[in-house]
């Protein structure tokens, strides 16, 4: 398992530097141009010299280059710097967005935050609601609570959120005045109050996210709970005289948590890259908002930074999914 | 409260003045929220509207444009003009006198040096300074003493009121951006997101393509203002939402740039909460006409390249340059229902490219009613007619089909069906297409697909200038401005518009000073541009943004930036 | 769904509940088998397909809406794109029985002409996906060789952030494919390819993980004893075996796609606003929710109603195709 995980982890780094290598060429190639945002009052000569101030005159290679440095050199000195105290990095050039001309790295961290409340907070109500009726449903399979259940998800999974969000805010923030439709990202949680507007400004975002990550796990669970619940260790245990709360709740349950446990670990890396549709909806302006932003306005740096972060993100919950499969089913072993 | 303050309140109030009760800081936050996120506080580094109107609030020009678009003295004591003396002669110098006693945030002196450094510091070669537009033609700056400052031109200036002049071009303090200066000035992150200025608020907290916490200035030079002790600027989202958040739940007081369908608008008003206000500047959507041959079977060395001998175009359109055809196109528009459709209330009928300030809008044209049989028997006079019988009429064999492109957005391809509906009644072919509007304004030389190349028959889209003198605007029709390989495609004059009159009449205006004679000049190469063929004007388009109903003093300005005045703004007591 | 099997379940432990998924079942029953002469797998299939009710309503309403799509548009006499400007922004009535829109477009018409966009994108994305994922998991499951490099270019593909990925590629090769076959056709290919080659991975592991266990059943050794080629192998005893899950990913892949298709829309990055498609249309409705609310609701029905058909007809799909379940 040791020397799986070794491999699998050295093996991550030259993956990792082709995935950045193609997310740099797909970039690189792709039309747009960072000044087609300023606007046509700013004569071609002057957006020719800003796009030079952003270094865009270099060949591709030496760009390419400098932010290989800048992110794996330059940035974990500032991170050490910040944590220590040191001074590492004091002068060196660290990757700047063209947007914002600072650090991407400095505005990542301020975005993640309100993604993990709101992202992270949905994912976790979304499995909470998700396992439950995933395991009611395939006991009673073909019930009127499984049909109930199916069509609910399937409605959850079918319907976009840019229709449902807006669809709760003209319902609880213009109709009946409830919630707000802005989400403040100032807010601070000092107190018992403030955690209650907290929870306001939280709850339709996070009900939205919930909706659709329910309907994907809760299927899940059903399917794994069906293909155990015909296995003969049931059927045994039935027949020990074991209770059929014990007998489905720890027996079946147990064994059918494997594979959806590794479902939810492969699905973590989503909650750092925020929902992009949601996130606009409910101006919750976290990593996702930043990310459809940055390639609006064709910023280069952050955007490749972003996706390259992400493409780590899944590659570790990738690797963290089969290390966790491989030890919570004896019968698999990787060698 | 000291009770003479109180007393002076109640007074104030049995006056019936709201407005002057007001105390620095005593109405609470004032909320506001832009769909677009500014991202940066420094507009000499971005140029985008977000960016230069949210540091409006923070950083000041010496002098502003008001609501009608004549300039006001905002850190000076009057506007220089040749009458006090304060423009010489021969028009090549301006002499600012600034107002004693303005301090910045942190409570230095405001001083000349800080002006000429602002100068310095756009102008650096290696800066990208957005705005460097703003300081053409300067030659130098001079600070004589602390308080007055010349801006020296190379050469005779007519309308010198491009530094320093409106939100465009701001004045920086020196002691914080002194280390900024050309290259190093992505790396000052801490002075863009923090400009230390003269205006009513100062940043507490900047997050960039999120949300700016400001307070009021302690020493901002009114005593009495702002009347709000802090303000959240939101950014993000889509304008819907922001409409809704001011007019619908009110949980903001001020949206910017609506630009949303008018029945949305005004269902989000029957809210009850806020109320839309349009303001127009001279922003305006028009089409252009290529008088250059578009025909995608020509090489890239012919298709819409401009080849001009003696101010004649030798590669022309093959049709659209015919006057009729041109008039029938026009006339075939029905633009009251193009407002209605696509802008209401921020929009209005225009048959003029430089459709404001109101001195330089032309009225010697009407294009509001459409005429489709005018239009038929146009081009049947021109002999311009269906030959063949397919439904489309040929001149001089070659028939009239054209390609119609513009940038991807709702309003636009709503815009492009209707035309293309009138246009085949007209005997017009037309094939649409719409191009991501990064792409289609990007600029890029290597993509067939951008306005200048304009690999297209006709084109639309909207175009507007900065303060209220449309000499370099006008400028946008010469023929030395045309985009061509030689340029890499750069260059205004996207139509390949060449008319060897419109360019001396333009030179006689750059000599001119007088502004109701710039103003019979102007009027008249709008004229010319309109009627030789070179665009077809649609709708004069305006900003319409929302305020709550408690909101007082928002006076919608389309010549500056929208915040202009936000020091006046206060807390009406409902 | 990935329902993982363990080859530790040999084909005959029990599914009893699964085998008797209603009491419909039963009238499948009586048919005593020996005494038949031999049916056709097929027939078989079609059998347990018909038992389970969901299914086939799953599948009726989905031939339904395909129909309704691809051959209503000859029977409506409106065309989507003609403009009637006075009848403008009109409630559902009997000359336009959905309304219009803001240009006095046929709301009708535009739901039929989306939905050919919306269901050739689903159907298409879906055998992009459903072709390379099969594919490259039966390479791999079959072929140890292969197996190695195949699953790190799956990861690869895993690992490439999907929605940036699409976002990219849409701004890369939109404009060189309008030019090439016209801008409808052209950002047709691209939306396809775009939700085609991001969505192959799941399919590609699920298949491989079959094809690895089906390996060592003895059927495969029996068949290799008697000298079958591989082609011949993977075509009559692997991929027949591994059709459930296929479907299962199929019928999601269906559904997938348009939703995809509709969240493009959103960002600005999907087929033009000229070009209706079910994700478009009930984008471009969400402003008008308050006033015209059934503007919304014909499309956000259609997309419901096709992805519910789908994935109803997915369960009873894989009920039907698993040999384990079928025939009891």
């Amino acid at each position: 398992m040791l020397t799986f995980t070794i491999r699998r982890l050295i093996l991550a780094v030259p993956t990792l530097l082709f995935i950045s290598l193609v997310i740099f060429l797909l970039l690189e190639f792709a039309p747009g141009d960072p000044m087609a945002q300023v606007p046509l009052t700013v004569p071609p000569e002057v957006k020719e010299k800003m796009r030079e101030a952003l270094g865009l005159g270099q060949p591709a290679p030496i760009r390419f280059w400098k932010w290989i440095v800048q992110f794996f050199w330059i940035e974990p000195q500032v991170l050490v710097d910040h944590v220590l105290g040191t001074s590492f990095s004091a002068g060196d050039l660290r990757v700047i967005s063209w947007q914002t001309r600072s650090p991407v790295m400095d505005i990542v961290v301020q975005r993640v935050p309100q993604t993990l409340w709101v992202v992270g907070v949905a994912y976790v109500v979304g499995i909470l609601i998700a396992l439950p009726i995933g395991i009611y449903s395939a006991y009673r399979q073909y019930s009127v609570f499984d049909q109930l259940g199916t069509f609910v998800s399937m409605i959850g999974f079918s319907v976009p959120p840019f229709f449902s969000g807006v669809f709760v805010i003209v319902i609880f923030s213009v109709n009946l005045g409830w919630l707000p439709s802005i989400y403040d990202t100032t807010h601070r949680v000092t107190d018992w109050d403030s955690f209650v507007v907290q929870l306001q400004q939280m709850i339709m975002p996070v009900m939205v996210l919930a909706l659709q990550i329910t309907a994907q796990i809760s299927r899940f669970m059903r399917a794994s709970m069906l293909d155990n619940l015909n296995q003969d260790y049931v059927r045994t245990a039935r027949a020990k005289g074991l209770g059929e709360r014990v007998v489905v709740l720890i027996h079946v349950l147990r064994n059918s948590m494997i594979p959806v446990v590794t479902v939810i670990a492969l699905g973590v890396p989503s909650i750092f890259g925020g929902a992009i549709i949601t996130e606009q909806v409910f101006k919750v302006n976290g990593i996702g908002q930043l990310l459809i932003t940055a390639i609006q306005a064709n910023d280069l740096p952050m955007v490749q930074t972003l996706t390259f972060m992400f493409a780590v993100l899944i590659v570790l919950f990738n690797l963290i999914a089969d290390v966790l499969y491989g030890l919570l089913d004896p019968r698999i072993r990787y060698d | 409260m000291t009770p003479k303050t109180l007393l002076l309140g109640a007074a104030a109030a049995m006056a019936l003045a709201p407005a002057a009760m007001a105390e620095r800081g005593s109405d609470g936050e004032l909320r506001i929220i832009y769909w677009q996120a500014p991202s940066i506080l420094n507009p000499f580094l971005s140029g985008g509207t977000k960016d230069v109107e949210s540091s409006s609030m923070i950083i000041e020009p010496l002098a502003r444009y008001d609501p009608e678009g004549n300039l006001v003295p905002w850190l000076v004591e009057e506007i220089p003009t040749t009458e006090n003396g304060g423009v010489n002669e021969d028009l090549t110098s301006i002499t600012w006198n600034i107002t004693p006693g303005i301090k910045w945030s942190d409570g230095t002196d405001f001083t000349s040096e800080d002006v000429k450094f602002t100068y310095e510091y756009c102008s650096h070669p290696e800066g990208g300074c957005a705005q460097l537009t703003k300081f053409k033609g300067v030659e130098s700056v001079e600070t004589p003493d602390d308080l007055t400052v010349v801006v020296n031109f190379s050469e005779p200036t007519p309308f010198p009121y491009g530094p320093f002049v409106g939100g465009e071009s701001p004045i920086l303090q020196k002691a914080q951006f002194e280390d900024c200066m050309g290259a190093r000035a992505p790396e000052c992150t801490e002075e863009n997101f923090n400009p230390i200025g003269t205006g009513a608020f100062r940043v507490t907290d900047f997050r960039p393509n999120d949300v700016i916490q400001m307070e009021a200035n302690p020493n901002y030079r009114d005593p009495e203002k702002p009347a709000f002790a802090t303000v959240l600027f939101k950014g993000g989202g889509d304008a819907t939402a922001a409409g809704r958040a001011v007019m619908e739940t009110g949980e903001f007081d001020y949206a910017w740039n609506l630009q949303l369908a008018p029945d949305v608008i005004s269902q989000m008003e029957a809210g009850g909460k806020g109320v839309a206000v349009a303001g127009f500047g001279p922003l305006m959507e028009r089409i252009h006409l290529n008088q250059t041959n578009a025909d995608p079977s020509l090489g890239p060395d012919m298709r819409s390249v401009s080849i001009l001998e003696d101010g004649v175009q030798q590669n022309p359109h093959p049709f659209l340059t015919d006057p009729a055809v041109y008039k029938a196109m026009s006339m075939a528009i029905d633009r009251p229902l193009l407002v209605e459709i696509g802008y209401g209330q921020a929009g209005k009928v225009t048959c003029n490219w430089v459709p404001a300030p109101e001195a330089f809008n032309s009225d010697s044209m009407d294009c509001s009613t459409q005429d489709i049989e005018g239009a038929n028997k146009l081009l049947d006079e021109a002999g311009i007619t269906d030959t063949n019988g397919d439904g489309i009429r040929e001149k001089d064999g070659v028939p009239l089909s054209i390609l119609y492109q513009t940038s991807t957005n709702a309003v636009r391809q709503d815009f492009q069906a209707l035309i293309k509906e009138w246009w085949s009644q007209i005997g017009i072919d037309v094939e649409l297409r719409n191009v991501n509007s990064s792409v289609f304004f990007g600029g890029d030389p290597g993509s067939p697909d951008t306005f200048q190349k304009f690999y297209a028959d006709v084109e639309m889209y909207a175009n507007t200038f900065n303060g209220t003198d449309p000499q370099s605007y006008l400028g946008n029709a010469l023929c030395s401005r045309h985009p061509r390989p030689e340029t890499q495609w750069q260059g205004e004059n996207t139509s390949r518009f060449c008319d060897p009159e419109y360019d001396e009449l333009h030179a006689q205006l750059t000599q001119t000073a007088d502004m109701e004679e710039r103003a019979r000049i102007g009027r008249e190469l709008n004229d010319m541009m309109v009627q030789r063929g070179g665009m077809i004007p649609l709708v004069h388009r305006g900003r319409l943004s929302a305020h709550s109903n408690t909101l007082g003093g928002v006076d919608l300005n389309v010549w500056d930036t929208e915040l202009w005045n936000v020091a006046d703004w206060y807390r009406k007591n409902e | 769904m990935t329902d993982p099997r363990d080859p530790e379940s040999g084909p005959d432990t029990g599914h009893g509940v699964l085998g008797e998924p209603s009491p419909l079942a039963t009238g499948a029953l009586p048919d005593p088998m020996p005494s038949r002469p031999p049916r056709s797998q097929w027939r078989d299939v079609w059998d347990q397909f018909k038992t389970h009710k969901g299914a086939l309503l799953g599948g009726i309403i989905f031939v339904a809406i395909v129909l309704l799509v691809f051959v209503g548009p000859w029977l409506w006499p409106y065309d989507p794109t003609q403009i009637d400007i006075r009848a403008r922004n009109q409630g559902p009535g009997l000359a336009h029985p959905f309304g219009t829109d803001q240009l006095g477009r046929d709301t009708l018409a535009r739901m039929m002409a989306g939905g050919q966009t919306s269901v050739s994108v689903g159907l298409a994305a879906m055998l992009l996906a459903l072709g390379l994922g099969s594919l490259i998991g039966v390479l791999a499951g079959f072929f140890r060789r292969l197996d190695g490099i195949l699953m790190r270019f799956t990861d690869l593909f895993l690992a490439l952030p999907l929605l940036p990925l699409l976002l990219v590629m849409m701004l890369l090769f939109r404009e060189r494919l309008n030019a090439a076959f016209g801008p409808e056709t052209g950002i047709f290919i691209l939306i396809v390819v775009a939700i085609g080659v991001t969505s192959w991975m799941p399919t590609a592991r699920i298949v491989r993980g079959d094809v690895l266990a089906l390996k060592e059943r003895e059927f495969i050794l029996a068949a290799r004893s008697i000298g079958t080629t591989n082609t011949k192998m993977i075509l009559r005893h692997i991929l027949p075996n591994v059709l459930s899950p296929i479907m299962v990913s199929a019928t999601l892949g269906i559904a997938n796609a348009i939703i995809t298709e509709s969240a493009l829309s959103f960002l600005g990055l999907g087929f033009p606003p000229d070009f209706p498609t079910w994700g478009r249309l009930l984008f471009d409705a969400t402003d008008y929710l308050q006033q015209y609310p059934e503007r919304v609701f014909w499309p956000g029905l259609a997309i419901s109603l096709t992805v519910l058909s789908v994935n109803y007809l997915g369960d009873g799909l894989r009920d039907a195709l698993d040999p384990r379940i079928r025939g009891r």
